[in-house]
């Protein structure tokens, strides 16, 4: 091979980084991106620019191009296929070598991903819509800190969705009320209470008195009815220094679990708590606040299924998945499909589902998805239909709203989810007959039968922002 | 329906013991239906039981071994019965082990003990 020449100037990015003819290998981290081109920009010139952009591209070339085999290092965009019902975007499918990433840093992947190159000016929108991280990349990462079996051991739950309800109102209650919310609800039934994204440390409610008073809270819930309890105390903090802090503190409290926001904390301080849970047998509970800003626009941003590859990876046992049936945005097949990512071990392509690639987590654990969001008890038929027992339905009004206060409302809850899960068990289709299993639960549980007159089958049946592409034309 | 005041109370009859506690004790024939559900999953039923006191512990008495093999939903509620008449004071739990998962697919209290 003869030996290159520096040849300065811009070249057509499709020279170097269309390559149709490259079959990726097992080892290389594959992306999906739809693409709106500019008007004029060939698709195959706008998908390489993306794989430059991504890699390792310039807008012109460079002389220190040639110090190194940039034929290895590029990333290459090798398929383009048209986007179902629009004929403005299509699919640019990318492959990077896995050297061009840091081992276990989904920080470094996700900077060279979504970096630079949703600002490039000859792209009009971007999206990332999917990646597969290689198992030899998977195999870096810690991972969630339990996961589903070991958080099922530790909590001795069994056989069931578990159950948790968000403490409202969301701001301004004192500790001291505080802990009474929480403790009428674990007493009432349900597994878990969690602290709402926003409540941090705030003049109202310092996080040190409200750990203290929430501890309490648990361990008389614990006591009174022999069940394992949790509060998700939420330590996302303003420094990583003050979110050990109170990791450590609930910690030495003897709580089980605690809770972070990954995506406005950052996935380095997310995926240091994921170690620091690892280490100190914690359980993890992740919140997602700002994953709407980012992924929403269908074509613009990263989609969700992208967000929860990389949770996964970076740790947490507990991840807000949508509901399907609540207030909140999230088509089902769509829903399913990231469910499928943060469950099971290998999860292969189905276009029905939003997923373009088959991914391998190998033994890496899988985490919970919480099901959060304006549900109550007529919900439960379909979300033990949509989800299966490895969920976390998590309420919020539809426990604290109950007319006889949060006791009774969480008691309404466990008693519609024991009796559809009874029902389930034994053959019957829960999301059909859900008016005659829960009728017949209420029979012999007053707080179920006043939990359904007051939300006599309320739904919010607004029409998704996001929809899946169709999977054929 | 006017407010009723919550039944809780830190004392034996406020005890819940899990999956299946918020419902009315089962019938032979709802209990029958779960263990049938279990083999159809092709776990492995076992049957532990335990002083109530006892009950929020990890690891409670292992009757005899895990029924492996066992595919006849009648011949194993014919255990518990054993179970039951050999340890009348204690709570009877249904345990179906899940291997390929590691975990416990389902597991409730059949017998509730004198607590009941």
């Amino acid at each position: 091979m003869a030996a290159p020449t520096f040849d300065a100037g811009v070249k057509d990015y499709a020279l170097t980084y269309w390559d149709p003819g490259y079959t990726p290998k097992d080892s290389d981290l594959l992306a999906c991106f739809k693409v709106i081109a500019q008007a004029g920009v060939p698709r195959e010139e706008a998908a390489a620019a993306v794989a430059a952009e991504s890699s390792t591209g310039t807008w012109t070339t460079v002389w220190t191009d040639l110090l190194t085999d940039l034929e290895h290092y590029k990333g290459r965009a090798y398929r383009i296929e048209d986007v179902p019902g629009d004929p403005a975007a299509f699919y640019a499918f990318v492959a990077y070598p896995l050297d061009l990433f840091e081992e276990g840093s989904v920080v470094n992947v996700i900077t060279s991903l979504a970096g630079n190159v949703f600002g490039f000016k000859a792209i009009r929108a971007l999206r990332l819509e999917d990646i597969r991280f290689p198992l030899a990349y998977v195999m870096t990462c810690g991972g969630p800190p339990n996961g589903i079996a070991v958080e099922r051991d530790k909590m001795d739950k069994y056989g069931r969705p578990l159950l948790g309800a968000t403490i409202k109102p969301k701001l301004g209650l004192s500790a001291k009320n505080y802990g009474r919310a929480v403790y009428e609800i674990l007493r009432g039934g349900l597994d878990f209470t969690k602290d709402d994204e926003n409540v941090n440390s705030q003049p109202f409610m310092r996080w040190r008195d409200r750990f203290e008073f929430v501890a309490e809270a648990v361990k008389a819930a614990e006591a009174e009815t022999g069940e394992r309890k949790g509060h998700y105390l939420n330590v996302t903090s303003g420094t990583v220094e003050d979110m050990f802090e109170r990791a450590e503190f609930a910690k030495a409290l003897g709580m089980r679990i605690i809770m972070h926001d990954f995506l406005t904390a950052g996935f380095s301080a997310n995926t240091s708590l994921a170690n620091w849970c690892r280490r100190n047998g914690m359980l993890l509970h992740i919140h997602r606040a700002l994953h709407a800003v980012l992924d929403r626009n269908p074509n613009h941003g990263i989609h969700f299924r992208v967000l929860t590859k990389m949770l996964r990876l970076s740790g947490g046992d507990h991840l807000h998945s949508g509901t399907v049936v609540g207030k909140l945005e999230g088509d089902r097949h769509a829903t399913l499909g990231w469910i499928s990512l943060m469950r099971d071990s290998f999860v292969p392509e189905d276009r029905s589902k939003g997923i373009f690639f088959d991914q391998d987590f190998g033994h890496m654990p899988g985490l919970f998805p919480v099901a959060s969001g304006g549900i109550h008890v007529w919900h439960i038929p379909a979300l033990v239909s949509i989800f299966g027992d490895d969920a976390v339905f998590q309420f919020g009004g539809g426990t604290l709203g109950h007319p006889w206060g949060n006791a009774a409302g969480a008691t309404a809850n466990r008693v519609a989810l024991e009796a559809c899960v009874a029902a389930r068990n034994a053959g019957v289709e829960v999301e059909k007959n859900g008016r005659a299993i829960l009728t017949q639960a209420a029979t012999s549980s007053p707080e179920l039968a006043i939990a359904m007159e007051t939300w006599k089958e309320i739904r919010f049946d607004y029409d998704v922002v996001d929809k899946l592409a169709p999977a054929t034309a | 329906m006017t407010i009723q005041a919550f039944p809780g109370r830190r004392s034996p009859a406020g005890r819940k013991f899990g999956t299946f506690s918020y419902l009315p004790t089962p019938t032979p024939a709802q209990t029958l239906a779960q263990v049938q559900y279990c083999l159809d999953q092709g776990w492995t039923c076992a049957i532990e039981h335990v002083e109530p006191e006892r009950a929020g512990e990890d690891y409670w008495y292992l009757w005899k071994l895990p029924m492996f093999g066992w595919d006849d939903a009648e011949a194993i509620l014919a255990e518990v019965r054993e179970c039951v008449a050999t340890n009348p004071g204690d709570l009877v739990k249904l345990v179906a082990i899940d291997r390929r998962r590691q975990t416990q697919g389902l597991s409730f209290v059949v017998h509730r003990g004198e607590a009941a």
